[in-house]
């Protein structure tokens, strides 16, 4: 089974400041990692491999310093990394992220890719899904669980109160939820091995069937209006095993407390 | 002259963080309260490579380096010096002098599992009446056809009661001094060896400290490493890489004590103010940062020394010294800095500055690491 696992790398954390004129993330400084969703997608990708033997090949689209997140894939153990990294590739929305990618896959092989669900620094969960139209394969979002059996995978889907149980032919695309797993640690040898043995593939976009005008910030239909931090929430308290009179009471008490009432 | 650490250890570091902040840090208070060995990390370190990690593939290890190796001790030690101890002696004590000075098949049935991490080692060199005097062996091995019979005992071992492969100092011809001392590979299971008493200690209370028993223990003879009477050159040649070991171990605990305090002093609040916005707590953590610094400089550079063929003697027992005086040094004015809450265990700071302390005396003392630094002088 050939494997195909997209990852991003992300600054580590959930609290990124922007810049106030550009509205954009400022980076420096914040430490890098996998995306959480898409190192689960690694991790349900190598568990296919340990059970019934696979080739994995993680990708990602991104500038140079991006190869730090392929080796560390590469350290879980990945087979091989591709680094699709050109500077025509810049400011690209999701739509021209996808196509670049997606017409990165066109030159690959392979009988499943999986992607993350969404990336922490961007939350659009909109990569994987248009992925899989420019490639015109079926795909399965928000997965939680995933089988082989025989040609097909069995995917639990995840939904807000349940889930649906999937079986879908190969090839196909689906993006993974960072709750399905436990991804594990790299191995100290295959650290070592990733800088002695393996390389990092380059492409560029010469090496893609694309125009120029369809990729990167030329080829984004998205225009950032504006961006701003999120305000902080508390998480709220919850009661449980209340009655109707006892939950009424609570509700007006809080409410009096907060000079809402 | 180059500071900066090459993409493969970064890579590393952050592998060895998340292992040592998952998985070590939420049982370093509960082993030291119970004085439990942790066999639960051990394993884990086995899973991913951590207890091979400077020998070659082909013998079982990870193909790495040193620096690599004495970075994950470091590391550990940040959270819980017993960890740190516990790859330190396998790996510097037993590993290496086996790699160093064994013969082919003493590699290929010895060293590929312990470097697998599928066995633990430990190292017999002190006894009751030789301590910093090594020289004084009462240990003796008498050779009697294919085997050595060993009789005596030795105190303070690191890893003995979980440890399989033991590397045993003992006298073959005391007539001859230290040039009478011979080196041995010993297994946990032959008949006679036994396990003694387990010590209490201050600190690295997780840590299986006990004496070894030999009682008319047969040793065959192919299991004598190193040639007869050369074993005092082969404990001090295994001191001097387990020097960078323990160094490594100190650094660690000067580490962790001042990321602890730093914390602390950001959220701890007197007179108003948190403890942070005080300049004596300014100036107190510019200097624990600044020492813990030069000793993380020493530490590595006996490392590289140690992996690019150049003697490290020296620089090794300048890192042992500079980093455990340091640790102790640290981990005290962590605990002052915390105030009565430093000194209860509700707090790791008591803690390191109990582990700290052996630092200065296993391994060589701070007195034998300035003989050491002072002979090459002079």
């Amino acid at each position: 089974m050939k494997i195909i696992v997209c990852i991003k790398q992300v600054p580590d954390t959930n609290e990124v400041k922007l810049n106030p004129e550009t509205g954009t993330l400022i980076r420096d400084g914040v430490p890098s990692i996998i995306n959480p969703d898409d190192k689960s997608g690694l991790e349900a990708a190598l568990e296919l491999k340990d059970k019934h033997g696979a080739h994995i090949t993680v990708l990602t689209m991104g500038p140079p310093q991006a190869e730090g997140a392929l080796r560390e894939a590469l350290a879980m153990g990945a087979d091989e990394a591709v680094l699709l990294t050109d500077r025509v590739f810049a400011g690209a929305d999701t739509w021209a992220t996808s196509l670049t990618l997606a017409k990165a896959i066109e030159k690959m092989d392979y009988d499943l890719i999986v992607a993350g669900r969404q990336a922490i620094d961007g939350d659009t969960a909109q990569v994987g899904p248009e992925m899989a139209e420019h490639l015109k394969i079926p795909h399965v979002s928000y997965v939680n669980d995933m089988k082989k059996d025989g040609d097909s995978l069995i995917l639990k889907r995840m939904f807000e109160d349940g889930y649906h149980k999937i079986r879908i032919q190969t090839p196909c695309l689906i993006t993974a939820l960072a709750e399905m797993n436990q991804p594990r640690y790299m191995s100290v040898g295959m650290v070592f091995d990733s800088f002695k043995e393996k390389e990092i593939k380059k492409m560029t976009f010469a090496d893609l069937d694309v125009e120029a005008e369809e990729i990167g910030l030329k080829g984004s239909p998205t225009k950032v209006k504006k961006s701003f931090t999120k305000g902080v929430k508390s998480s709220g308290v919850k009661y449980d095993n209340l009655d109707e009179r006892e939950a009424a009471k609570v509700i007006v008490e809080k409410l009096k407390e907060k000079f809402i009432i | 002259m180059d500071f900066n650490m090459k993409k493969e250890h970064e890579l590393l570091k952050q592998l060895y963080k998340e292992f040592t902040e998952n998985e070590v840090k939420p049982l370093a208070a509960e082993i030291d309260e119970e004085e439990r060995f942790p066999a639960e990390t051990v394993e884990k370190m086995k899973q991913y490579g951590m207890l091979g990690i400077p020998f070659p593939k082909e013998l079982g290890g990870q193909g790495g380096d040193n620096l690599a190796y004495i970075m994950l001790v470091e590391e550990l030690s940040k959270a819980c010096g017993t960890t740190g101890v516990i790859l330190s002696a396998h790996n510097s004590l037993c590993c290496a002098p086996i790699y160093e000075f064994g013969t082919k098949e003493q590699k290929e049935k010895y060293l590929i599992p312990l470097a697998k991490g599928e066995k633990l080692g430990a190292f017999g060199l002190t006894e009751p009446n030789a301590g910093t005097d090594a020289s004084g062996q009462q240990t003796k091995a008498i050779l009697d056809g294919d085997n050595y019979i060993l009789n005596g005992s030795k105190i303070f071992i690191t890893n003995a009661s979980c440890a399989e492969v033991f590397i045993v100092f003992a006298m073959t011809d005391k007539s001859k001094g230290t040039r009478g001392i011979s080196a041995f590979i010993v297994e946990k299971d032959f008949e006679g060896f036994s396990i003694g008493k387990k010590e209490l200690k201050m600190g690295i209370r997780g840590s299986a400290t006990c004496e070894l028993i030999f009682e008319n223990v047969k040793v065959p003879k192919e299991n004598l490493l190193g040639k007869v009477g050369k074993g005092f050159g082969i404990a001090m040649k295994t001191l001097d890489g387990g020097r960078i070991g323990i160094a490594a171990q100190a650094l660690g605990l000067a580490q962790g004590a001042i990321d602890e305090t730093v914390k602390y002093v950001k959220e701890r609040k007197q007179f108003g103010r948190s403890l942070s916005k005080f300049q004596n707590t300014q100036f107190e953590l510019a200097d624990m940062q600044t020492r813990t610094d030069a000793s993380r400089m020493l530490v590595y550079r006996a490392a590289c020394n140690k992996d690019n063929g150049i003697p490290y003697s020296r620089e090794a027992a300048m890192a042992k010294l500079y980093a455990a005086e340091t640790a102790m040094w640290v981990t005290t004015k962590a605990v002052q800095l915390h105030g009565g809450y430093g000194y209860t265990r509700e707090y790791p700071v008591e803690r390191m500055m109990r582990d700290a302390k052996i630092t200065e005396i296993y391994e060589g003392t701070s007195e034998v690491q300035k003989m050491v630094i002072a002979a090459s002088m002079l």
